[in-house]
């Protein structure tokens, strides 16, 4: 079952399930040449375990050396007592098993269930071996990186993956951007799903920068027929020449009480505030209330509505500032004669991805108000589709992926309940509408959303706190978590959970070259080719 | 073959062996040998004596009237029948039947059995393993087993072109061997650097 080119590294001495395993390095391995994230093998007597080290440690036989350290100038004293006398351990976590019968050959990978036996060698992971745990680039398989030191491919099911909503964590500046950018790329090429972006920051539409500045092509560049460009900011898209497809505006008739309702931090509303508006709306009706209540000036009429409806005035007031904010966003107006949502479900349903830019309007406000009002409609819609599609059965409409960004904003643990993205986060994939979550603060998430997102994928982070809600439920968690904290700052990325068989270290592909932009547009070519080749063969069938 | 001697006293674990000429025992940490068909039986020699013939009389100082030591002999010649040299030798192994064994032969050698010093080839035939070593780090002797065990050493990497790689490969075994016992481990270490 060995296999001959593979690099040694020694042998399994103690350990359990649930710790992983300790690995006693052979003398002719270097402890230096070991790196947190890497891949072992260890042939087991039966089955070939597939693991990652989590830890590296130094240890000594006996503790006089400790004590009294050996004069390691001695080139060759150094050299008798590495290995033997001092010797370097790994921690190794096993994560699934490579079976030798038939049927898991068959089956693929399997969870580990249990521990490889007593001294049974390690061995660095070959590149089959990585090969045949991550998959190589298929239809539905997107390769998103390699593993650290290794050029084999990790790919990710994206299939599988859009069926659960995810999340991209990371700090400011880990990567988050240029990983959600190779993620929707992914999801174009693939065509698993269709995409509606929130896009905060404009930079996922036409084109967006990288570190250094350099302007680096984005969605549309890439994919033109694939990609429409919405704006809430025509002026700052015209600015950066960016040509749209639709320029949204927002009546004042589709805001409803739930939106003020999300907005209450933003805001600074208080509790009675928020129950005054649907007290307002329901006075006033759904569709007019904001108006009628922005227009209320007449100071006797106001004082008796207000006594009628129980709404003290400093209530009154303080919804009124709250208010006065949201009128001074340019993109609202009081009515709008094309409906955005209809638009957004049309490009949509013609399997056109959107993005939605939000150019000046970066305020948290805005971005809160659009994403929420328009996410809800689509979720009704989607829902109702759904429905229909199962009393007349007929084909379920398109999967949707919705991207959000700073999403602690709509997923607190205050708000996730009433948001339409807390319920979307927990409903799953029944109504075929997932979420990618963008975020910076994890630990700001409600932990109930956090435990449903499918697949993580997260980039270094570093408060204890985002650690722990990044890795809440995850089998190894402690282990991951000196992985997570020792990524390096760029271009790494830890991915755990429904899409890989198991958590896996990336160096993230490259992005921003033209080789790049070519090896990502090359895939979707080879696929209209295919369907071509299909087409021709039916034809003459 | 050079023969070093003749046994004059074996038990299981070692020999004694008188030699030939005075003074010319085999080097400390010598790999030696001798037969008893058809077995052979290899040791490393350990300790080296010399002494009068007979228990009863030391020798005594001669040299007062002499300019040099060597005239002392020339003017005595009988000291040289008089006097003997022995050394006394650990064994470590045999060989039956072409193959080695790094352990205790079944019989002890046999008494007027001639100890051959073992050629290099033989040397290098033998600390093809180390399981030797264990018997030599767990022996009580009168000679400090650091000695002995590092002497041995150094005498066998002699014969290999890279003395030191097999040095590194034996201490390596030592530390594994002596892995509680780190000074001792030190001891013999500092006695084989190269």
């Amino acid at each position: 079952m060995t296999q001959g080119n593979t690099e040694r590294l020694g042998i399994v001495v103690s350990g359990s399930l649930n710790k992983g395993v300790e690995v006693k390095l052979d003398s002719s391995a270097s402890v230096e040449d070991m790196a947190v994230g890497r891949y072992v093998t260890i042939e087991g007597q039966k089955r070939r375990f597939f693991g990652m080290i989590t830890d590296v440690s130094l240890e000594v036989t006996d503790q006089k050396l400790v004590l009294i350290p050996p004069d390691v100038s001695d080139p060759f004293v150094a050299e008798v007592l590495a290995g033997t006398s001092t010797y370097g351990t790994l921690h190794v976590l096993p994560m699934l098993t490579i079976g030798g019968d038939v049927t898991s050959l068959i089956e693929g990978p399997q969870p580990v269930k249990t521990v490889p036996s007593h001294f049974s060698a390690v061995n660095l992971a070959s590149q089959p071996d990585v090969e045949l745990v991550f998959g190589s680039e298929d239809e539905r398989k997107f390769y998103i990186g390699t593993p650290l030191d290794m050029e084999t491919k990790v790919c990710l099911n994206l299939e599988e993956l859009v069926k659960r909503s995810n999340g991209i964590f990371g700090k400011s500046g880990t990567g988050k951007t240029f990983l959600t950018r190779l993620l929707l790329i992914g999801m174009l090429q693939k065509g698993t799903a269709v995409n509606l972006v929130f896009d905060m920051h404009s930079e996922y539409g036409w084109e967006g920068r990288n570190e250094e500045g350099r302007k680096v092509k984005a969605l549309k560049q890439l994919f033109p027929s694939k990609v429409a460009v919405f704006t809430l900011d025509e002026e700052s898209s015209r600015r950066r020449r960016v040509s749209t497809d639709f320029v949204v505006r927002i009546g004042y008739d589709e805001i409803e009480p739930e939106d003020i309702g999300l907005l209450r931090q933003t805001l600074n509303l208080t509790e009675a505030s928020v129950q005054a508006v649907y007290q307002l709306a329901r006075e006033f009706g759904d569709k007019k209330w904001i108006e009628a209540t922005l227009g209320l000036e007449d100071e006797d009429e106001t004082r008796q509505l207000l006594t009628r409806l129980s709404i003290h005035d400093s209530t009154y007031r303080n919804l009124r500032r709250g208010l006065e904010t949201i009128r001074r966003l340019p993109f609202l107006e009081s009515h709008v004669p094309d409906n955005p949502v209809k638009r957004i479900l049309e490009y949509l349903d013609r399997g056109i991805n959107v993005v939605l830019e939000f150019g000046r309007y970066t305020d948290i406000t805005a971005y809160i108000l659009v994403a929420n009002l328009l996410t809800r409609r689509i979720h009704a819609q989607y829902r109702e589709r759904m429905e229909k599609a199962i009393g007349e059965d007929i084909a379920p409409p398109r999967q949707l992926v919705i991207t959000i960004e700073e999403a602690h904003k709509f997923l607190n643990p205050e708000v996730a309940s009433q948001t339409i993205f807390g319920t979307i986060a927990r409903e799953m994939r029944k109504y075929y509408v997932t979420l990618l979550v963008i975020d910076q603060r994890p630990s700001g998430i409600d932990s109930e959303v956090m435990s449903q997102i499918g697949t993580k994928i997260t980039c270094l982070l570093d408060n204890d706190h985002d650690i722990d809600s990044v890795l809440a439920g995850v089998s190894g968690k402690s282990e991951l978590k000196s992985v997570l904290a020792r990524l390096e700052s760029r271009q790494q990325a830890l991915i755990f959970g429904h899409a890989v068989p198991m958590p896996v270290v990336v160096r993230t592909r490259e992005y921003g070259s033209t080789e790049s932009y070519k090896d990502f547009i090359s895939g979707e070519e080879t696929e209209i080719r295919k369907q071509a080749e299909k087409d021709i063969e039916e034809l003459w069938e | 073959m050079q023969r070093a001697g003749e046994v004059i006293e074996a038990s299981t674990t070692d020999f004694m062996a008188q030699c030939y000429e005075l003074y010319q025992s085999p080097p400390f940490g010598s790999l030696v040998k001798t037969r008893d068909l058809p077995v052979e039986l290899y040791g490393v020699v350990y300790n080296a004596t010399t002494t009068g013939l007979e228990p009863g009389r030391r020798p005594i100082a001669r040299g007062k009237d002499e300019a040099s030591e060597e005239d002392i002999y020339r003017s005595s010649p009988q000291l040289l029948k008089l006097l003997r040299t022995e050394f006394s030798v650990l064994v470590v192994g045999y060989r039956e039947n072409e193959k080695l064994y790094h352990y205790l032969p079944p019989n002890p050698a046999r008494i007027h059995g001639f100890v051959y010093l073992c050629s290099p080839e033989e040397v290098r035939e033998f600390s093809q393993s180390f399981d030797f070593l264990n018997i030599l780090i767990n022996t009580h002797l009168t000679v400090s087993t650091e000695e002995i065990v590092a002497a041995c050493l150094r005498q066998m990497s002699q014969v290999y072109e890279d003395g030191h790689a097999f040095l590194v490969a034996a201490g390596k075994e030592l530390a594994i061997l002596l892995s509680g016992e780190f000074n001792r481990l030190k001891a013999i270490l500092g006695r084989i650097k190269t």
